[in-house]
């Protein structure tokens, strides 16, 4: 019955679409218009040919399929997302690569954001979906809630990403930094949003486990929080029904303040809280040990939800936002050094006793140099924060450095670390296809970064001591072209990392396929450790 | 007295102690007797029911 339902509402979907894509008034929105009716045609198709067979979704066994479609989105949108990345850096060195004929759609302007929506929704939030689907199933003891709607999540979010890139590509976005995509995408990430929710919620409540395991408080977080931010930041009014255009109901230094609320919270919770949701998981399940201090946990859960929301003014520092707020946000952002290292202390003291795997198990490795990385990023961001650091550091390429030891150090590794954990679990493999090649990813990608944000402080500070120098008349020394000439040395060492990066990720993409296709499978060597009699 | 000021005043007095006596409140809940064992099962939750779902209620082993 539910069948015939799907069929007039994607029949519909489909016919307005096809309306919308002929009175549409931009590129963005008739591309985006002609890509949902494709979409939502396909899927009629799909389940016309469907009707008539059940899915059986089988309570004594975990959902793991819709995982297993997340490791590999995981590694396709990293791939993606840091090729990007590297083609933009070599943008910034060598201007030339905007090509003429690609103006307007490829070039610096339009790639970055694709490039950072691509590594941090794309890569980050199918690594966060897929790794939250697995924890809440195994710490829960219950399959996933709701049937198919973990495939309506993992899809839609696909979708979702189609979308953002196109968009930006075409022009599409509202420029809200990392919340570029326009009403209609924004519309359609809520309604995936909320059937995540559901999802995740819905399991933890039906669980069998009488306590909810921490990486699951700090999944549920990441979840709830990244609503409230998108909901409340991405209140626009569109200019018409058939067109990408809308206009954001904040005004002035409102607008600016409540977009770094989202923005800096995006990067708490989002790049934070999710992702120390795989670290108490992934880490104790590597190490083969439960986490260094449960107590600690629970108090570095609190203390992060409570101080966080409040950094965000420090992204604001010396504008037309009240003093008050910006003193504020800097207060808090430094209080945060505690929880952040409290978390970090954690992550690293769950191996003792057993720091001797640092030897033999790159996996580990990889997490507790992303552990390491976290540390480091999260003492370098409060004392950015502090207002006279950020008077040299701000609009510099200091903080990008920052915001990549964070990203490729915290969040890449741990994802790195995480996928290498799941590829044999998931697909019943015995072992990795090859511990070596995880040695060669691991020192690609260290060193990657090492030279990415050791290059962002020396071109970092350079810029912001050039710009602020003047002569003894009080006049500024410098032009800005002055400084992007003085930066070209370290734009290409930070291509080069970013080179050294990617070429880890690929390496990594190789050993996980020959895992699937070559390793051991698990059950052929149960079946000969089991005697007949 | 204006939203604004009404707000502004309320987040840095009456809110801010309670979120600060909330969170004491949190810290010295997780330190009460018998913490200690509840939180030591809690913690190896990630190493049991790994290949398949519980089937009943008490199923912790």
């Amino acid at each position: 019955m539910i069948n015939y339902f799907k069929l007039i509402a994607l029949g519909l979907i489909t016919f307005f679409a096809l309306i919308a894509a002929n009175y549409a008034r931009d590129l963005a929105y008739m591309v985006h218009a002609l890509l949902i009716s494709g979409v939502s045609f396909g899927l009629f198709i799909w389940v016309l040919r469907g009707m008539g067979t059940v899915k059986v979704h089988a309570q004594d066994e975990y959902m793991d399929d819709v995982i297993r479609y997340g490791v590999i989105a995981t590694a396709f949108w990293g791939v993606v997302g840091f090729l990007a990345g590297v083609f933009i850096a070599f943008q910034l060195a060598f201007p030339v690569l905007n090509f003429e004929w690609a103006q307007g759609y490829a070039n610096f302007g339009r790639l970055r954001p694709l490039h950072t929506s691509a590594v941090i929704f794309a890569f980050g939030g199918n690594a966060l979906i897929a790794t939250s689907f697995y924890v809440v199933q195994r710490t829960s003891a219950a399959r996933l809630w709701g049937g198919n709607l973990g495939w309506f999540v993992f899809w839609g979010y696909q979708l979702f990403i189609v979308l953002a890139a196109t968009g930006y590509l075409l022009g599409g976005t509202q420029s809200k930094e990392y919340a570029e995509p326009e009403w209609y995408v924004d519309i359609w990430l809520t309604v995936v949003w909320v059937a995540y929710l559901a999802v995740f919620l819905g399991t933890v409540i039906k669980r069998k486990e009488p306590h909810i395991y921490v990486a699951n408080w700090f999944f549920l977080a990441f979840i709830v929080t990244v609503a409230m931010l998108h909901l409340v930041n991405n209140l626009t009014v569109p200019v018409s029904i058939f067109g990408s255009k809308s206009v954001i109901v904040w005004s002035g230094v409102q607008d600016a303040m409540v977009q770094w609320w989202y923005g800096h919270n995006a990067v708490g919770f989002f790049l934070t809280a999710g992702f120390l949701g795989m670290m108490y998981y992934f880490i104790p399940k590597q190490a083969e040990r439960p986490v260094f201090s449960y107590k600690l946990s629970i108090i570095h859960f609190w203390a992060i939800i409570f101080l966080y929301i409040w950094a965000g003014p420090h992204h604001l520092h010396y504008t037309a936002l009240p003093d008050w707020a910006s003193t504020l946000g800097m207060v808090f952002s430094i209080v945060l050094w505690m929880p952040s290292w409290g978390g970090m202390i954690n992550g690293l003291m769950t191996l003792s006793g057993a720091w001797d795997k640092l030897r033999t198990d790159p996996v580990i490795r990889m997490m507790v140099i992303s552990v390491g990385f976290y540390g480091m990023s999260t003492f370098e961001g409060p004392m950015m924060s502090i207002r006279a650091v950020n008077s040299l550091s701000h609009y510099t390429d200091w903080t990008i450095g920052h915001v990549h030891s964070g990203a490729l150090g915290w969040n890449g590794m741990i994802t790195f670390g995480a996928l290498y954990y799941l590829v044999p679990v998931l697909w019943k493999r015995e072992r990795l296809y090859s511990l070596q090649l995880v040695s060669w990813h691991f020192w690609l990608a260290t060193i990657g970064i090492v030279l990415y944000a050791a290059s962002m402080w020396v071109t970092g500070i350079m810029e912001g001591l050039m710009w602020r120098e003047v002569d003894a008349n009080g006049f500024l020394v410098n032009s800005f072209a002055d400084t992007v000439a003085a930066k070209k040395p370290m734009n290409i060492v930070r291509g080069l990392g970013g080179v050294m990066f990617l070429s880890g990720a690929v390496i990594m993409c190789y050993n996980l396929w020959m895992t699937v296709r070559k390793a051991p499978a698990k059950e052929a060597s149960l079946s000969v450790a089991v005697p007949a009699e | 007295m204006e939203t604004y000021s009404f707000l502004r005043e309320f987040a840095d007095s009456w809110m801010l102690l309670f979120l600060f006596l909330f969170f004491l409140a949190i810290v010295l809940w997780v330190f009460r007797p018998g913490a200690n064992k509840e939180y030591k099962d809690t913690a190896s939750i990630p190493f049991r029911h790994e290949d398949k779902p519980a089937t009943t209620e008490e199923a912790r082993t």
